[in-house]
């Protein structure tokens, strides 16, 4: 198991993050039904706007559901970024994710390792974290 | 009156992994204690202490039942309940 996405969708993502900072950033990644392919970014607002808990706003994910209906697509990828910690799944995220056929990406904007960012991707089903390998395409 | 109610993919496994079921009630708790009688353990998913869980949204068609009166939202023939698990996290 692993999480094929391009470096453009990847470095806009940081890009979010970088922006968005102090907050966390939040978004998905919609491919295909059925397909596994994160193919179409979609940055959402973090209506938490906190740095440390994002939420999408409860409108915006049920237009979203009905946008990747409509478009026979599902959701490849939830991300956000953790802004002062390890790019690690966090109690809350386990606690919180309620999509088990979802790659959970984490970026990192913490300062220990500034200017290089943390990009990384986990299954989360039942409680159970597992890392996966990202693989970067052109 | 018999209504729709969309399931999301985390809660399938008590719905015999169908993506709608119908439901009775007039208002959305008679509507949860219907499912619940017909997926046992469903409606623990959706209730903590007899209110809404936090990090579940529900939705009476475009809107979100915390805007229409959370567990006492009357429910009309023909409305269709969507249930969404938040994403939210740390």
């Amino acid at each position: 198991m692993s999480l094929e996405i391009s470096q453009a969708i990847v470095d806009a993502i940081l890009e979010q993050s970088r922006a968005e900072y102090p907050d966390e950033c939040c978004g998905v990644v919609l491919g295909p039904v059925g397909s596994d392919k994160a193919l179409r970014l979609k940055p959402m607002v973090n209506s938490a706007h906190s740095p440390t808990f994002y939420e999408f706003d409860p409108k915006d994910l049920l237009a979203l559901y009905r946008e990747v209906d409509d478009n026979d697509e599902e959701i490849v990828v939830i991300y956000h970024s953790h802004t002062e910690t390890e790019a690690y799944p966090s109690r809350t995220d386990i606690a919180y994710a309620g999509e088990p056929g979802a790659h959970y990406v984490l970026v990192s904007t913490r300062k220990e390792i500034a200017p290089a960012t943390e990009f990384r991707s986990y299954r989360i089903i039942d409680g159970v974290v597992t890392e996966e390998p990202v693989v970067i395409t052109a | 009156m018999t209504i729709e109610v969309r399931i999301p993919t985390i809660l399938r496994p008590y719905t015999k992994d169908q993506k709608a079921v119908s439901a009775e009630g007039a208002t959305l708790s008679a509507v949860i204690t219907n499912l619940d009688s017909n997926y046992a353990g469903l409606g623990e998913r959706l209730l903590e202490n007899g209110a809404l869980r936090r990090f579940i949204n529900v939705y009476i068609n475009d809107e979100d039942v915390r805007f229409l009166g959370g567990l006492e939202a009357p429910i009309k023939d023909g409305d269709s309940i969507t249930i969404l698990p938040a994403v939210a996290g740390g």
